[in-house]
């Protein structure tokens, strides 16, 4: 298969819908750049957009204002039957009364490709999905998983300039998820077809993605790598939103101990080498792994809420007079509810945010 | 599911056979006319039949017209066109309305909808005068064209709304899907969503059908030639105000139901429904 590469970028695409009488948009003025060979994440709590960016970007929906163009040409007015976009829905929306091999030759058949090529097409897609002894079942003889694999056999046998997927995975169970999600990984990798995916599954979002982008309310949030997002988050939410555990967040001001910038909070005063304003209230974000029941950092006393064992490791919630505190700590780690200890912050692990704008300082 | 009671159980029964028998005792007593001896009806409310003769049916498939053609199977013959040509002209003008107007929308949607409500409302009776100047007018009184057009405007208001309901029922998403993968609305429209509505188009097929074949008042007004009777036509002439034959008129009855039970057998596995399992999550 050749790699089909193609940029695909958004220009200013809001969107509002009619019924809305509080006027919110559900999208407003989104610029994306999507570079060719890419898989991108949209990512983001229920409403926040991302599916109505999809759509849009699919030609199924018509954005309020603004233009969608691929590779350099502008779509924004072409029917989506004209992109060659293939699209995975949540529901895979295959075609109940066609058998497997239909439901995969159903757009080389709208495209009137010779009869060979179809066959050819089909199988090798479906030999490669591991679906190949189920081309003559309908849909409904099939499991979840393997409606699943047809799905995105029916989009990856057209090879289409751009791949959406629209939460592909979310009706399958945590085991099925994750090989699905290698196997999308392994299809990405292997055709280098643009592709955006969308996902409310912050993992799906950093195994899948070359770049991450964050949505919320409509608004863009960040746009990264995985990494990017995860070591820098550009807000709070984006903070919070990435890992599990979530990240702590403690209140805090800045203030001057001897020279030396502090970050003081109830119970707390921890070094910091911000450069801003002294007195200024800000939100200290710090994840579960950089509190420890031991070490270097700064002590903070508390006592166990509850404990809950992962196996290779235990998650503690630690109730302090800094506010409440989750722990990462090793599995060995006898801590029970109810004991009074003391917690360290590591203070090479915060990160520090403007408590009224909550954006990243 | 906890079984229920005993006594509710017969209870049910019970009411069930009673219903069964108040509307069955009539088509009974038609059944036992036709295979019983003799012009009139007897005296007994007995449902048997004392004696049993095929006579009638002899009668009725042996009788023959001024032109010596066979009575039965020339007027069964413009039944059958007659109600074959309602349920294409009736379900192909539907199946696209009905898509049209559960899919898309348009200045008129709303009235066209409601229109067609409406004149659902109008007892056929009463359109019958408006409707014989309208044919007359358009010189297609007694004959075939004329028919059809009235059979199927009456039967296109209902078959719209039941193919829509069946169309809103259907997941957008494989329209959409459709869509994506390259096909126009017209192939959306023909190869995915109709062949999907089967179960819709079947009843809507079977009500025009039986819209058709089983209606009297409006042949028999319209049509005045005998040549062009249709079958209720031909059977309400053997019961006249001086002579009846009531057997020929029982054994019509039954024969020209047939095939519409027929027809209800073979598209009762349609009126189930079931064909979009496993199209969507679930």
């Amino acid at each position: 298969m050749l790699p089909v590469m193609c940029e695909v970028r958004l220009v200013g695409i809001s969107k509002r819908y009619d019924g809305d009488k509080a006027g919110r948009a559900a999208l407003a003025a989104l610029d994306l750049a999507i570079a060719p060979g890419q898989m991108v994440v949209l990512v983001g709590p229920s409403g926040c957009g991302k599916s109505t960016t999809l759509r849009i970007v699919a030609g199924l929906e018509d954005p309020s204002t603004g233009q969608v163009l691929v590779d350099g040409r502008d779509v924004t007015q072409t029917p989506p039957a004209l992109r060659d976009i293939a699209m995975v829905f949540q529901s895979y929306a295959l075609y109940p009364h066609m058998t497997v091999f239909e439901n995969l030759a159903f757009a080389l058949r709208i495209r009137k490709l010779p009869e060979a090529e179809i066959i050819q097409r089909v199988e090798d897609v479906a030999r490669s999905l591991g679906i190949h002894e189920y081309l003559a079942r309908r849909p409904k003889a099939l499991s979840g998983g393997q409606r699943q694999r047809v799905a995105i056999g029916r989009a990856v046998v057209r090879q289409p300039k751009v791949f959406l997927f629209d939460e592909p995975l979310s009706n399958l169970d945590a085991k099925l998820r994750g090989d699905m999600r290698r196997e999308i990984a392994r299809i990405h990798r292997a055709s280098r077809t643009t592709s955006l995916y969308v996902t409310h599954d912050q993992v799906e979002a950093m195994t899948l993605a070359d770049q991450i982008v964050v949505l919320k309310d409509g608004l863009l949030q960040q746009v990264g790598t995985p990494l990017d997002i995860y070591d820098a988050p550009a807000n709070r939410f984006v903070a919070g939103f990435f890992g599990t555990p979530a990240m702590n967040f403690l209140r805090a001001e800045v203030a001057d101990e001897g020279g030396q910038r502090t970050l003081r909070g109830a119970g707390f005063a921890l070094p910091s080498s911000t450069t801003s304003a002294m007195n200024k209230d800000v939100i200290i974000g710090i994840r579960p792994e950089g509190v420890a029941l031991s070490g270097a950092g700064v002590p903070v006393a508390g006592e166990v809420n509850l404990r809950e064992v992962l196996g290779a490791e235990v998650v503690l919630h630690v109730a302090s007079a800094a506010g409440e505190l989750t722990v990462r700590a090793d599995a060995k780690a006898d801590a029970r509810p109810g004991d009074q200890v003391m917690v360290y912050l590591d203070p090479r692990a915060v990160h520090l945010f403007d408590a009224r704008s909550e954006a990243r300082l | 599911m906890k079984r229920p009671r005993l006594y509710l159980q017969l209870l049910t029964y019970a009411a069930l056979v009673v219903a069964a028998a108040v509307v069955l005792y009539p088509v009974l007593l038609v059944v036992k006319k036709a295979f019983e001896p003799g012009r009139q009806f007897a005296l007994s409310a007995s449902p048997i039949p004392t004696t049993l003769t095929t006579e009638h049916f002899a009668d009725l498939f042996g009788a023959r017209g001024g032109h010596g053609e066979l009575l039965f199977l020339h007027h069964a013959w413009n039944s059958l066109v007659a109600a074959i040509l309602t349920t294409i002209v009736g379900v192909s003008l539907s199946c696209t309305a009905a898509y049209a107007l559960s899919r898309m929308r348009f200045p008129g949607h709303k009235a066209g909808l409601i229109t067609f409500l409406v004149v659902q409302m109008f007892p056929a009776t009463l359109l019958i005068m408006p409707l014989y100047v309208l044919l007359d007018r358009l010189g297609l009184l007694n004959s075939m064209v004329g028919l059809v057009l009235v059979y199927a405007t009456t039967a296109i208001p209902f078959c719209v709304w039941t193919l829509k309901g069946y169309f809103d029922s259907l997941p957008r998403e494989l329209e959409e899907a459709a869509r994506m993968d390259g096909a126009g609305a017209w192939q959306t429209f023909w190869r995915v969503m109709l062949p999907l509505a089967r179960p819709g188009i079947a009843v809507t097929a079977l009500f025009s059908f039986m819209t058709a074949w089983n209606e009297f008042i409006m042949a028999s007004t319209f049509l005045t030639d005998d040549s062009r009777y249709t079958l209720p036509v031909l059977i309400q002439s053997s019961v006249g105000q001086y002579s009846s034959d009531w057997g020929f008129f029982a054994a019509g009855a039954i024969v020209t139901s047939l095939p519409v039970m027929a027809l209800f057998y073979v598209l009762q596995k349609f009126l189930v429904g079931g064909l979009t399992a496993g199209s969507v999550k679930g």
